[in-house]
């Protein structure tokens, strides 16, 4: 916690002529471990946009004669129970698993990021009932709350992960909260007062700006996550509804064709670990690269 | 006085309000369980008497009374699809799901720690490196997946334990060995990487610390350095990432048991969802709920243990 306040405090602010991004892209550049996680997931951010144009197979055709075949040159990956080509579902899961991330992520930054920036600006009553409604909020288990809301509105990517997304809204709270109390004394927020600035102004626009580079690391971290839990709810069927496949429901099908061919557990489970393993260091680097020093470990 | 306020105000609170939201969600849900359990043929009557014996028809505020004042006193109401106190569900399928989280807990302590230690005596070494490498790959895998590998190799390959099933600790020591370890072995992957990692950024940071130098000057032998000074201080962080973490492995379970085809609480949960069994959804949340809030309030009591100097 205490190297995220550091983060803040010595964010560099834009430098004249050096935009922060094009500092940042530079920083990564000389770290080669973060520098291939950007690469990496640049690349299935690339698979997820236009991925499925050029698989020749549908994701969907089913192909009972070539049911749970292993990988040959025609099925590059396999076939599932149904005969479906895994590769061309692993391609076409991209988009579906991707979304998924970034829709929790999305949803936990529109209710995190306001409210932590309220609570973290004004302070007093209103951050301790916010705090509080937080606190409440990290004592239910994700998954267990991710379920529930499952039970009601029924299965389903979009409501599950929007559950998620609202279990992890804390994180992203506390971190905004944190900062933007460490930034709210600093003088270029005295001096937006000072000139008669209007609260939201400063809170979006100045405190925004200065706290973004540890919020940033934060939502990379995040997508990785949410990817293990968008895994876990399409395991237990209660994610993606099917013939639609996400790499979680992927790994369902393997599980459920277990003993009679395990090939299939690699390749969904491969992708997720990878992307995953991506995103942290990618966070990771991002961190270094904005606080002027290392990542620690 | 504020760990008093805490027990008796805050706690409570924070299970009303996070119940309370799950109670008010799952009674919005869509669907009539009165039109359900009446069956096919019932008359608007019949459908009326069922809304009244399950109190459908009184106010939210006050069903929620009643489930709240049930619930203190362990009655979490019955359930709609079996016709049993959901207590005694829960009741049933509490031990296989204890036994898993424990003996998870209890692995991830001991590789976590473990390695974390091993990592700190020798800095960039081998060993060092080695964890930091598993402790990244650990986070990065979801736990289902971790655990068909294990089955893959100890179950199919090495036939040295059995892939599914749960045997009760009463039915002997062994036979729940060997069905637990698997399984709880997934399950404590993440907690032992992130616990990993902690421990070594936190112990590293304690041995460079004044009085672990005097203790050296002083020609105190390196272990008793390690067990004496540096867990002491290095055991808050360690202890809080624990108690964030079992959150995520009461979660963890719902997947594990599922893996295993271990009838414990997680299985539970999941055949309630598919058949809308609202009350013993509703009982599950609540449960694991007040287990975080517990074991929340039993971290912050232990830092006055661990380090004194936080009491104040």
């Amino acid at each position: 916690m205490l190297q995220r306040k550091d983060a803040v405090v010595s964010a560099p602010r834009k430098v004249r002529g050096e935009s922060l991004a094009s500092k940042m892209f530079s920083d990564l550049r000389s770290d080669t471990l973060s520098f291939v996680a950007f690469v990496f997931v640049s690349a299935v951010i690339l698979i997820a946009v236009f991925g499925p144009l050029p698989v020749s197979t549908d994701p969907n055709q089913l192909n009972l004669r070539h049911a749970l075949a292993r990988p040959s040159s025609e099925f590059w990956l396999g076939t599932d129970d149904l005969g479906r080509d895994q590769f061309s579902r692993l391609i076409s899961a991209t988009r579906v698993t991707l979304l998924a991330a970034a829709e929790a992520v999305a949803v936990s930054l529109v209710i995190g990021l306001p409210l932590g920036l309220v609570a973290g600006y004004f302070g007093g009553k209103i951050d301790s009932v916010l705090s509080r409604l937080n606190d409440a909020l990290m004592s239910v288990p994700a998954l267990i709350l991710a379920i529930a809301v499952v039970a009601v509105v029924g299965p389903g990517l979009t409501t599950s992960m929007f559950a998620i997304g609202v279990v992890f809204s804390p994180s992203i709270f506390r971190l905004v909260r944190g900062s933007t109390m460490a930034v709210r004394s600093e003088t270029y927020v005295e001096a937006a007062v000072a000139i008669g600035a209007r609260s939201p102004r400063i809170m979006f626009v100045h405190v925004l700006r200065n706290i973004f580079p540890p919020v940033l690391v934060q939502i990379s971290l995040l997508i990785g996550i949410a990817m293990i839990a968008e895994a876990n709810l399409s395991f237990l069927g209660l994610g993606v509804v099917p013939p639609e496949a996400s790499w979680g429901s992927m790994l369902r099908t393997a599980f459920d064709t277990f003993y009679a061919a395990p090939f299939l557990m690699f390749a969904p489970g491969l992708a997720i670990g990878l992307t995953v393993l991506a995103f942290s260091q990618l966070g990771d680097g991002l961190g270094g690269a904005l606080t002027g020093k290392k990542a620690s470990r | 006085m504020k760990t008093l306020r805490r027990v008796v105000i805050t706690t409570p609170l924070l299970f009303v309000l996070v119940s309370f939201s799950v109670f008010a969600m799952m009674a919005a849900a869509p669907g009539d369980p009165a039109v359900d359990l009446a069956g096919q043929n019932a008359k608007p009557e019949d459908i009326a008497r069922v809304r009244s014996e399950l109190g459908l028809d009184q106010p939210l505020l006050v069903r929620y009374w009643n489930w709240l004042s049930g619930a203190v006193t362990g009655d979490f109401g019955t359930s709609y699809s079996r016709r049993q106190p959901v207590s005694e569900l829960i009741g049933a399928r509490l031990e296989p799901t204890l036994s898993l989280a424990l003996v998870a807990i209890f692995f991830a302590v001991i590789i976590g720690v473990g390695f974390g230690i091993l990592a700190t005596v020798r800095q960039g070494g081998m060993v060092d490196r080695f964890v930091s490498v598993i402790s990244s790959i650990g986070i990065a895998l979801p736990q289902f997946w971790v655990g068909m590998l294990l089955v893959m190799v100890f179950s199919l390959q090495l036939k040295a334990m059995p892939a599914t099933g749960y045997v009760d600790i009463s039915d002997g020591f062994a036979p729940w060995a060997a069905h637990v370890i698997l399984p709880a072995l997934a399950l404590s992957l993440m907690p032992a990487a992130e616990l990993m990692r902690h421990v070594r950024s936190s112990v590293s940071e304690v041995l460079d610390k004044d009085f672990v130098l005097t203790a050296r000057a002083k020609g105190m032998l390196t272990r008793p350095i390690y067990f004496k000074h540096v867990v002491r201080n290095a055991g808050i962080p360690i202890v809080t990432v624990l108690g964030i973490r079992i959150a995520q492995l009461l979660g963890g379970t719902v997947v594990i048991e599922t893996l295993f085809g271990i009838q414990g609480l997680g299985t539970l949960t999941v055949d309630s969802v598919l058949g809308r069994d609202m009350p013993t959804i509703l009982g599950v949340v609540a449960l694991a709920t007040a287990c975080v809030l517990v074991i929340n309030l039993l971290v912050d009591l232990s830092y006055r243990f661990i380090d004194p100097r936080t009491a104040q």
